[in-house]
């Protein structure tokens, strides 16, 4: 045991009452499932003056199904979005990111809205939420809800348009075109327990063997989960040409760090990406 | 802070900061050493405890968490003098050489027990990765596993002898 926060921890058994808490303490830190949360402590990393314990809030957790799509309650844990049979069908790509966050024990604790919420630019759903045209609700006890796009969220490194009184309280995903192709895929050090080195998502709609929609997003290769818009572009419009792969230069800025080199990220996104858009021709 | 919880199937009371490590208050408090801490980050699975029925880390658990729930550690796994059929497995297939990783895996072995009642030996490695060992070779605990998956391991009486002689022999 190297650190244990002695800071106080107010508990909330509600969103009601979260929202109620926030709006009194906004200097304390929310906790979820706790799975970077407790890392960040232990690593001396962080030492909030107080924590908001979402976990008892368990109206926060769950899937419905309601306005032309899936709402996913920000406490809901990858082990639950594996087992929702409503998300295996609508998002099976936000599906196989949940599969390889961590293993089992992560999967277990971890939450989408922590995942979000933690705003890590290898975070592994994030860039698959922005492939399947996600939105963010995120509700204070002051102003109410609102919806934020996922391509708005990330406003630079680690940071998100939501204020201190709010909460990120669901996500919701529309639901897919009968002709989208959902792609998910991971690079990282071994199957589990890592940190990805590329991860990409893809939403792209095929009609009469052409492209009529596209979306592409990528981790890990620049400050936050970024759509490539250029490439998007050059996809549309026609069949699906690994061409396209060509523009993603200009859409993703990786750097060296401990867990890669800005050359491979760049190499190794433009190659998953080429055998994607293969792997629909 | 009073934190009220089940442990093993009893009812226990601790008093612990909200966000001490569950692990801790387990074996500083609770004086339940069977869970085990090795990297303290989440990633070794050394500290494998189920909630709810659900495997999770114990190192990344705030106890203020774990009020009013139900905590099953290696410590529970065994029912009065019947071991658990992993524990049976791991002693017949020699799955433990040093032992620190070893409640940690029945733990998660237990739970996938649990949910799968015939997963395939991929999905044992799946639900076993998170759970790191460096004297096995994790062989022998995949081959443990699967045995008490597939019912090849009944629950058996308390270890005899017999199997104790062979578990000191695969060290
Ligand atoms: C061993 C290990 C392996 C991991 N592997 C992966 C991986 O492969 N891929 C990956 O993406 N991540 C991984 N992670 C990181 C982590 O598990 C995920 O980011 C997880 O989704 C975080 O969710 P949580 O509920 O545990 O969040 P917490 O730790 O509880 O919170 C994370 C952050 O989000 C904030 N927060 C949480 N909920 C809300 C909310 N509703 N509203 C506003 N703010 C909120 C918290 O204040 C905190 O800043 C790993 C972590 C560990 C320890
Ligand atoms: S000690 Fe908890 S996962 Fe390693
Ligand atoms: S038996 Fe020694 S670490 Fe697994």
């Amino acid at each position: 045991m190297l650190t244990t926060s002695q800071s106080p921890v107010y508990v909330a058994h509600s969103l009601d009452e979260a929202l109620v808490l926030r709006a009194a303490h906004p200097e304390a830190m929310p906790l979820a499932g706790g799975t970077d949360v407790m890392v960040f402590i232990e690593a001396g990393a962080i030492d909030p003056p107080g924590f908001i314990d979402l976990w008892a809030a368990r109206d926060m957790a769950g899937v419905a199904d309601a306005d032309g799509g899936l709402w996913i309650g920000a406490l809901t844990t990858y082990t639950d979005l594996e087992r929702d049979d409503r998300v295996v069908k609508a998002a099976p790509a936000l599906v196989e990111a949940a599969r390889t966050v961590g293993a089992k024990q992560i999967q277990n604790r971890g939450t989408l809205g922590g995942n979000i919420a933690n705003a890590s630019p290898a975070g592994d759903t994030l860039p698959v939420l922005m492939a399947l045209d996600a939105e963010v609700e995120v509700a204070s006890k002051a102003r109410g809800t609102r919806r934020i796009p996922m391509d708005a969220l990330y406003t630079g490194y680690r940071t998100l348009a939501v204020a201190p009184d709010e909460l990120i309280t669901r996500v919701f995903l529309p639901t897919p075109h009968p002709a989208d192709v959902q792609h998910f895929r991971k690079v990282g050090t071994r199957l589990a327990q890592a940190i990805s080195k590329v991860v990409f998502g893809a939403r792209v709609r095929l009609e009469q063997g052409k492209v009529t929609d596209a979306r592409v997003a990528f981790g890990s290769v620049a400050a936050t989960p970024v759509r490539c818009p250029r490439v998007e572009a050059a996809l549309v419009g026609r069949a699906p040409d690994p061409a396209a792969a060509d523009h993603l230069l200009v859409d993703i800025a990786p750097i060296d760090d401990v867990r890669s080199t800005a050359d491979y990220r760049r190499t190794v996104a433009a190659r998953t990406l080429r055998s994607f858009i293969s792997s629909l021709a | 802070m009073k934190i009220d919880f089940e442990l093993n199937g009893r009812a226990v009371s601790v008093e612990a900061a909200p966000m001490a490590r569950l692990l801790d208050v387990l074996r500083e408090d609770l004086r339940a050493t069977g869970t085990k801490e090795g990297c303290g980050e989440g990633e070794c699975g050394a500290c494998t405890v189920l909630i709810e029925g659900r495997a999770v880390n114990a190192c990344l658990v705030p106890t203020v968490q774990v009020a009013g729930q139900k905590v099953l550690t290696v410590e529970g796994l065994a029912e009065d003098d019947r071991l658990h059929p992993v524990q049976t497995a791991f002693l017949k297939y020699g799955g433990a050489q040093c032992g620190i990783c070893t409640p940690g895996f029945l733990v998660a072995a237990a739970e996938l027990l649990a949910e799968h009642p015939s997963p395939t030996r991929l999905q044992v490695r799946e639900a076993l990765a998170g759970n790191l060992c460096r004297c096995t070779g994790y062989q022998k605990i995949v081959d443990a596993v699967v045995a008490a998956l597939t019912g090849e391991v009944e629950p058996a009486g308390a270890p005899g002898d017999a199997d104790l002689d062979r578990a000191s022999r695969t060290c």
